[in-house]
């Protein structure tokens, strides 16, 4: 049966990283808030959030201190209580700049006024999604974007089925995994309240079979009250199960069209850590504050924390004890597709599910001419030519490259780490997507600027 | 504060596949079938292996040098392709045909177009294709009897085993035999074990089939080809002459050295799974043509070089739709 419940091509990256991956046991610590925080405005997909305070104001934790910017977009809160330092520009993972405000720890975590649902069963659709989106809660799996907006759909679009992500595919991270573990009974809840939000029957819980923990975890929530139309599916091991698509085909069987959302063939993907964010703001009336980060790799005492949106890099690190010798790079996320920080300045935000720490195994090695081999064809989730790719970018020919479905790429990373010439496949379909999408909106500007001279 | 860490797109992470060990798991896969060739033949096989690997070396180093390219001797696909071309010359040619060939592999057709994962055709084949238009006489299998076996201890216990006795070892190739029509003087012991006549690596199935599978279960060689090119062959062979005739098709001439190590090469099959499948069927199927209809007695190599050539070809008409693409109606 598990047979059937693949997507086509994959990769075991964990396999390269065997027993350095297995912090799956360290429990989730919280770390002390820091003396300041750097809360960036932007932190999800989507229009910046516009900063509602400014320097020297007081400000409570919880607040909200920026509002959304637009519809698609997500407020921020002050997940520390204390006084506004300043709002200045600062850079954050991947290299992007934004606006941040920096609050300065009074260390009394005083909250603002808590207001939980009294009923949420007895609440609308559209009230639920209010909640959600006041509580700032974002797709907390790495892409950010507005959750609220994601359970709104547009006009003729049926959702039919929940697929919750618990599958946590990418080596090192295990701060999903510790959640479904210790945080169970609110996740299997939070579900809930996400189906009336969205008024559907049916959730299907993912987790690869590597986490049997987990999946009996939340398999034993299922059967109490309320457990009704929600399955806990165990997922093969495979590289990427954690991406939309591929999730969505391995639980319901349906393929996700290209260039398509789930929402096309009526399923809406949630992250476990999302799941779990809704729980809190709804149950609780706590907005998105803190989250789940695994620190990884190199530093002397691996493990989970529960860490305050906004808290240095560099915190974490210490709290593990720092870093070991031979450290050379920093990533937020996984190793697969998360971003390399030049810093450890850089603070944790919404999306950060991990840090890792690596050495010279994290360096690109020397690239080789192509031998052909296949092997990127054979692991690429989205049955792209990935060598083909790679040299249609090279070459400078877009036009082909988009016709051979570059823009299909998820950057999974799935194919530069089987190459074995070493290839930087991925990396040449991002730029890519890049260039194309960029020549799109120059055209589009182009139209735009002609019609207004007419 | 730390602030001078490397920064790199996405993937951090690399499996410990690379070019130099793949190349070098296909020479071990090779192993057994030379030294098969070394007990059957004895030294002068043992000779042509080393010219062969040792010209093709060091041709590739020299233009590299004097082409002032980057030195990629140390990722052992030339020691491939001299392995290949030694395996696919009589053990009684002589050595500077070794020499011949090797350099033309190397430079003519890998080289010149391009280096390794360039070459629109197998460099060993191809070399071997033209030694065998120029010197066909010392090209041929037809005088293939192991020199060595009347009097090497080794080969002569293995002949014993395989045939019942050596006498079996001189005459024509199996080819030669079946394509007249008889299967005669041969047994499939003898055909497995490799005590008869050939070029030095084709002859003993046993050592092939082992080191094939080897590749196979190891990926490094798609299974999709050698399944697809014997699946036709004996298919074809079945029809024709029954299911006796077909085993003894597959087990002889160059069959098995060219569906699993030749036509598996990279750089000259395609890259999809369905191309190579429809690759591996189209070698299937040419070599049956040439050798049950055409005045050759084996067509592996030319099969396998005609379809090198549709490669370019098949990829194009198998590009894989990406996923969840739907087909465009009308």
């Amino acid at each position: 049966m598990f047979g059937l419940r693949m997507f086509p091509g994959g990769t075991h990256p964990h396999e390269r990283v065997n027993g350095k991956s297995v912090n799956g046991g360290n429990a989730i610590v919280d770390l002390p808030a820091p003396a300041r925080v750097v809360i960036p405005l932007q932190q999800h997909i989507g229009a910046p959030a516009k900063a509602l305070v400014k320097k020297g104001d007081a400000v409570l934790m919880g607040q909200k201190i920026g509002e959304a910017g637009g519809f698609v977009s997500a407020p921020v809160h002050a997940s520390v209580s204390g006084k506004v330092v300043a709002v200045e520009e600062i850079e954050v993972a991947g290299g992007a700049r934004t606006q941040a405000v920096v609050i300065e720890n009074d260390h009394q975590d005083a909250w603002v006024e808590l207001t939980p649902a009294a009923h949420p069963e007895t609440m609308s659709a559209a009230e639920l999604q209010q909640l959600i989106r006041e509580a700032g809660i974002v797709g907390m799996g790495g892409a950010g974007f507005p959750t609220s907006v994601k359970l709104t759909p547009a006009g003729d679009k049926v959702i039919r089925t929940l697929v919750i992500n618990g599958a946590e595919c990418e080596p090192y991270l295990t701060a999903d995994h510790r959640l479904m573990l210790e945080k169970a009974g609110q996740i299997i809840d939070g579900i809930r309240l996400i189906m009336l939000a969205l008024d559907v029957k049916r959730a299907i819980i993912g987790v690869e079979k590597n986490k049997p923990d987990a999946i009996e975890a939340l398999r034993a929530c299922c059967t109490g009250v309320g457990g009704d139309g929600i399955t806990v599916m165990a997922l093969p091991v495979m590289y990427p199960q954690g991406g939309e698509k591929q999730l969505v085909y391995a639980t319901t069987r349906r393929k996700v069209p290209a260039g398509g959302l789930p929402i096309d063939v009526g399923c809406v993907v949630c992250n476990v850590g999302t799941v779990y964010a809704v729980q809190q703001a709804i149950r609780e009336g706590k907005p998105l504050v803190q989250r789940v980060v695994t620190m990884g790799g190199l530093v002397n005492n691996p493990g989970n924390f529960m860490v305050r949106i906004g808290t240095p890099v560099s915190a974490l690190i210490e709290a593990c004890g720092g870093l070991q010798n031979g450290t050379k790079m920093l990533i937020s996320g996984g190793p697969m597709m998360g971003a390399s920080l030049h810093s450890d300045e850089v603070p944790v935000t919404k999306t950060t599910s991990g840090v890792l720490a690596l050495g010279d195994e994290a360096i690109d090695p020397e690239e080789n001419p192509c031998i052909n081999c296949g092997r990127c064809v054979k692991t690429c989730p989205m049955q792209l030519v990935p060598a083909r790719l790679d040299l249609l970018v090279r070459n400078g020919d877009f036009d082909q490259a988009e016709k051979c479905g570059v823009l299909n790429c998820m950057e999974c990373g799935a194919c530069t780490f089987a190459c074995p010439a070493k290839r930087l496949l991925t990396q040449s379909c991002r730029h890519g997507k890049r260039v194309i999408s960029m020549r799109r909106k120059q055209e589009a500007a182009k139209a735009a600027a002609e019609k207004a001279k007419d | 504060m730390r602030n001078n860490f490397a920064v790199a797109s996405s993937p951090h992470l690399r499996s410990k596949a690379t070019t130099q060990r793949i190349m070098l798991e296909v020479c071990l896969a090779l192993a057994p079938a030379g030294i098969a060739g070394v007990i059957l033949f004895g030294w002068r096989a043992a000779l042509l292996i080393a010219v062969c690997v040792t010209t093709c070396i060091v041709s590739e180093l020299l233009w590299q040098l004097v082409t002032r390219q980057k030195v990629t001797v140390n990722d052992f696909s030339a020691v491939v392709t001299g392995l290949l071309l030694a395996y696919n010359l009589p053990a009684s040619a002589p050595v500077w045909m070794a020499v011949i060939g090797s350099v033309l592999a190397i430079i003519l057709v890998k080289q010149l177009f391009g280096g390794i994962g360039s070459n629109f055709m197998n460099p060993a084949l191809t070399a071997r294709a033209v030694l065998f238009i120029s010197w066909s006489a010392l090209m041929s299998a037809a005088d293939p009897a192991p020199i060595s076996a009347i009097y090497d201890p080794i080969a002569n216990f293995v002949g014993k085993l395989g045939a019942g006795g050596i006498d079996v070892l001189s005459g024509a190739t199996p080819l030669n035999a079946l394509n007249a029509g008889s299967t005669e003087g041969l047994s499939l012991m003898s055909l497995l074990m490799g005590t008869h006549g050939g070029m030095l690596g084709e002859t003993c199935a046993i050592a092939l089939i082992i080191g094939g599978v080897y590749l196979c279960i190891r990926g490094i060689a798609d299974w999709r080809i050698p399944a697809a090119f014997i699946g036709t062959v004996f298919v074809c062979y079945f029809f024709m002459g029954g299911a006796e005739m077909a085993l003894y098709q597959l087990l002889s001439g160059g069959l098995l050295l060219g569906a699993f190590f030749m036509a598996t090469d990279y750089a000259t099959s395609p890259i999809t799974g369905l191309g190579r499948v429809i690759f591996g069927v189209g070698c299937g199927l040419l070599l049956f043509v040439i050798r049950a209809f055409a005045n050759y007695p084996e067509g592996c190599s030319f099969a396998i070089l005609f379809m090198n050539v549709a490669t370019p070809m098949i990829d194009r008409f198998t590009m894989p739709r990406p996923f969840g693409e739907v087909k465009k109606h009308g």
